[in-house]
């Protein structure tokens, strides 16, 4: 039988399944097989906090949502048109997100009346016709493993666990991607179980040829290779980007990194990532808690260090104390927090923005620091070498805003040239800078208003910092009133000094009435949903903020351009709060809140309305 | 007895051959102590003990927390960090860890450092961060006006207690060794010769050395430590603990007690061979820690000098070691080839 090959300008699959049944492994293993293919692609992990949830149930369920096209995409996708459930539970809660017609395939051997009763299935809904909006495929994946793996010495355990690699087999087939690397990664995963490999091998190969078997699947698709820019190109997701980014800025600084840490999601996987380069001169200090983690990364930084400290949003709480002090000692830091879904431990798998009013506020005291925050997984990179920039040429800590999306989630990255990347090595102080050789350590750079880095083992430059009000020069403790008053204000004006770029408006005709404007990890939904209304004939101009503190300079300008200004937030408008109070501009929100990225066709409406509107 | 393999503690530290003298460390800042604080014979001893070191003033940090004691760093002239409450040990951690050319040193108080910094306390203990911790016990919260502190007597009677405090002190000693520290010793704020012969010691010790200093306040815990200084009964109380001597006082002795542990007698009750012998090289504490339970619970008989001094790797050294270890196996890092590893692609 020749099978019809369709061609399809770009496909979203949900890989769905129980926390233990190894749904992140197949959906990376997808991607790693779709980058290679040449699609572009971004994708979205979700998975609870439980490491294993109670099994079959819907708390316990792990997804991973891939979109690929033949063009450049911006989001992982609102809608899946394809969803893989290995059970019930799977099934149940992805069904909702499904657009009738979509393909379901489905683990029947996982359909069982106890599986089914545990997520409230009163009848097996794959055998009456509660799915008849979908296109169903019914296959007993588990059993079809059991049985390609007879032959291996493996206990039935064992072979039911390759099941997804038979899903994974099959979408392979379906979606026509490469093999080769997936079979040498299952190579070198069980290396050391040679026969684990071999197993999952065959899983692997008997879901493809299944696929161009049974009757059940007709139908296979092609998506030609994306037109990107020219260049290398690696999968990365957001917090390996940034991880490598940090490496960058220490290479760029010239100066050795210094990471203090404290394992939290969903920020672990940087320390991991950072642990594994010490050959680079990179020191990871896994401390005993986030108040330690930033305080190593601080006394490291006082010793000429690039001190970097990653958690995510209850840990900065912790940290805020000691972020304090490096604001008014004036030592480079950089702070990474990777926002999650808040109050106090709120949904650590899940993604938020609700962290940007703390990094603004969030200390005692007149404390500003600067801002930056990422607006993909792959600009993670840019995002923190930026941050190190400017940490290190200003004296000042910085707060580097990740988030859960932009963290797990993955898209192809450009890789960058080194001799493309900024030089942001500053000179340590070594010479007096005062009279009679005396040294000032808060005499500052007129330009920049950085005070000098003079750092331990430089003669004739010993010096005390502390938390206590400095007098202006000298750095001696200080209560007089009209010293503190000018420190408060030379600290806030060196921060509001610091250079950052203007913010660019994409408008292509010019004559945009509204503008939408986002920051961090909700740019790919919000272009994804402006390219939306510019095909169907619609007007809007988009900017993007990657600097939430200082903003550029011309933000203002920006915003009073345009009749209206819309600003989605996956919180409850805090940087519109920031920016009424700055500006002026009667922005609007729109926020939600749900632990998950936009979608782009919800913005598009929301971007609609707001156009129709009077 | 037991010896150590080395105590070169600041051998990678670099030396200066200007000749030092007291004034070199004294920096330009006016000392804001309570007069007849105990904190000045401290900073006193301190600023004569470092020229013995001969090191060069420029790797030398002192690094410390907050409350009374904490203001030490302003008045030295080295480098130095005033930093927040409790987090010294902290931020010297990662100061020591990335520096192992700086003789760094902390200090603290009792509330600091084991009240609201008891956490980073115990922890740079036990991976033995190559840090000289001293701590000034005064049994006192002295910067906020007299509340009790962890190592206040139960029933202490302050601002915050007016029906006597309710919580069982610790006892730093113990605390330390239970925290697996290297190196732990007790000395007294008023005995500069003792003082300065520990701070020897523990500057010698290549990792983790907690100094406790029994220091007084003389404005709201005054003559906390009187016993110890009374010379009418003061060689009665103390117990001296020098390595390889027996461990008498100038009436007591200790010795092994029946039930296995060890208790003190009057020293004209016993044989010279029947007292205790100090052995703080030995690599098991407990010895380390019953002596450190002698005063327990009223203060009759302190045992004063270093408890335990072992040998183990100090924490930057360690981490030093698997940088080297990655660069022998790896090579050097290369950002390019980073950047390029794993799966790549080209187009165009």
């Amino acid at each position: 039988m020749t099978k019809q090959v369709q061609q399809l300008d770009r496909v979203i699959i949900r890989f769905a399944g129980d926390s233990g049944d190894g749904m992140q492994l197949t959906g990376d293993r997808f991607t790693a097989g779709t980058a290679e293919f040449g699609n572009d692609l971004s994708t979205l992990p979700n998975f609870p906090a439980e490491i294993r949830a109670p099994a079959g149930t819907l708390p316990g369920v792990s997804s991973f949502q891939l979109h690929f096209a033949d063009h450049d995409i911006l989001t992982p996708g609102d809608a899946p048109n394809v969803l893989v459930a290995m059970n019930p539970a799977a099934l149940k809660a992805n069904l909702g997100d499904l657009p009738r017609g979509a393909d379901i395939i489905a683990n029947t051997d996982e359909f069982t009346k106890r599986n089914l009763q545990k997520v409230g299935y009163a009848a097996n809904p794959l055998e009456d016709d509660s799915l008849g909006e979908w296109r169903l495929h019914a296959v007993p994946l588990t059993s079809l493993t059991v049985k390609a793996l007879e032959g291996f010495d493996l206990s039935k355990k064992d072979a039911e666990r390759s099941k997804n690699m038979f899903a994974l087999g099959l979408l392979s087939w379906l979606y026509h991607r490469p093999t080769e690397q997936t079979i040498k990664f299952l190579e070198q995963k069980f290396a050391k179980k040679p026969e684990l490999a071999k197993a999952n091998i065959a899983a692997f190969q008997a879901g493809w040829n299944y696929g161009e078997t049974t009757e059940s699947f007709s139908v296979s698709y092609e998506v030609k290779p994306a037109r990107l820019a020219p260049g290398v190109y690696r999968n990365i997701s957001g917090n390996q980007a940034l991880a490598y980014g940090l490496i960058a800025a220490s290479v760029q600084s010239k100066l050795p990194l210094f990471l203090g840490s404290y394992p939290i999601t969903p920020a672990s996987d940087i320390l991991h990532e950072l642990s594994k380069h010490k050959r680079f001169g990179i020191r990871t200090f896994q401390a005993e808690d986030e108040i330690a983690g930033v305080g190593a990364a601080l006394g490291a930084a006082f010793g000429g260090a690039l001190g970097v400290t990653t958690t995510s949003g209850p840990g900065v709480a912790l940290k805020a104390e000691t972020v304090g002090l490096a604001v008014t000692t004036e030592l480079p830091l950089i702070i990474v927090d990777v926002q999650r879904a808040g109050p106090s431990t709120g949904m650590p798998t899940k993604t938020e923005q609700t962290d940007l009013l703390m990094a603004m506020f969030g200390r005692n005291g007149e404390s500003p620091l600067p801002i930056v925050a990422p607006m993909s997984p792959s600009d993670c990179f840019d995002a923190a070498v930026e941050a190190a920039r400017i940490a290190v040429k200003y004296r000042t800590p910085v707060m580097l805003l990740s988030d859960g999306y932009l963290a797990n989630g993955s898209e192809p990255w450009r890789l960058p040239e080194v001799s493309e990347l900024p030089d942001i090595s500053q000179e340590f102080t070594t010479e007096p800078n005062g009279e009679d050789g005396a040294f000032l350590p808060f005499k500052r750079d007129p330009e920049t208003l950085a005070r000098p880095w003079a750092i331990p083992g430089t003669a004739g430059l010993e010096h005390r910092i502390g938390g206590i009000e400095k007098a202006d020069g000298t750095g001696n403790i200080s209560y007089d009133p009209n010293n503190h008053d000018l420190m408060v204000r030379t600290r806030a004006a060196k921060i509001d000094g610091i250079d950052v770029p203007e913010l660019a408006v994409d408008d292509p005709d010019g004559d945009a009435k509204v503008l939408v404007i986002g920051w961090g990890s909700t740019y790919g939904p919000i272009a994804a949903a402006v390219r939306r209304i510019r095909k169907s004939g619609g007007k809007v101009a988009q900017a993007h903020l990657r600097h939430l503190n200082p903003l550029p300079a011309n933000t203002g300008e920006v915003l009073k351009s345009y009749d209206k200004v819309l600003l989605p937030e996956i919180n409850l408008g805090q940087l519109a709060l920031l920016l009424r109070a700055r500006f002026l501009v009667d922005v609007i929100s729109y926020n939600r809140v749900r632990g998950l990225p936009f979608k782009a066709e919800e913005l598009a409406g929301v971007i609609q309305d707001v156009i129709d509107s009077d | 007895m037991t010896e150590l393999v080395n105590g070169k503690g600041l051998s990678l530290v670099p030396k200066t051959d200007a000749k030092q003298g007291l004034k070199d460390f004294k920096s330009d800042q006016e000392v804001r102590w309570c007069p007849g604080c105990g904190d000045y014979a401290i900073l006193a001893a301190v600023q004569s003990f470092l020229p013995e070191l001969g090191l060069r003033r420029e790797n030398i940090v002192f690094v410390s927390g907050i409350g009374c004691s904490s203001r030490f760093p302003y008045y030295l002239n080295t480098y130095g960090v005033h930093s927040i409450h409790g987090r010294a040990p902290a931020i010297a951690t990662g100061l020591a860890a990335s520096r192992p050319d700086l003789s760094v040193w902390v200090i603290t108080g009792d509330g600091d450092a084991l009240s609201i910094g008891g956490n980073h306390l115990i922890h740079a203990l036990r991976r033995n961060v190559n840090l000289n911790i001293l701590l000034f016990n005064n049994r006192i919260y002295g910067l906020t006006k007299g509340q009790y502190s962890p190592t206040s007597e139960v029933g202490k009677i302050t601002k915050s207690t007016p029906m006597g405090s309710l919580d069982k002190p610790f006892n730093p000693i113990s605390l330390a060794l239970g925290a697996e520290a290297s190196f732990v010793a007790r000395t007294i704020d008023s005995d500069r010769k003792h003082l300065q012969s520990v701070l020897r010691e523990a500057t010698a010790h290549r990792g983790a050395s907690l100094v406790e200093i029994y220091q007084n306040c003389n404005i709201f815990n005054d003559n906390a430590f009187e016993q110890l200084k009374d010379p009418e009964i003061r060689d009665d109380i103390t117990l001296r603990l020098e390595h390889g001597q027996p461990i008498v006082s100038a009436s007591k002795a200790v010795v092994r007690s029946a039930n296995g542990g060890i208790e003190v007698v009057a020293r004209d009750t016993v044989t010279e061979d029947q007292i205790l012998v100090h052995d703080a090289h030995h690599p098991d504490p407990s010895v380390a820690f019953a002596l450190s339970r002698l005063d327990e619970p009223a203060f009759e008989h302190v045992p004063v000098g270093i408890f335990r001094q072992v040998d183990r790797p100090a924490y930057d050294v360690l981490m030093s070691e698997q940088l080297d270890e990655a660069v022998a196996q790896q090579g050097q890092g290369d950002l390019g080839e980073l950047l390029m590893g794993g799966d790549t692609w080209r187009i165009g």
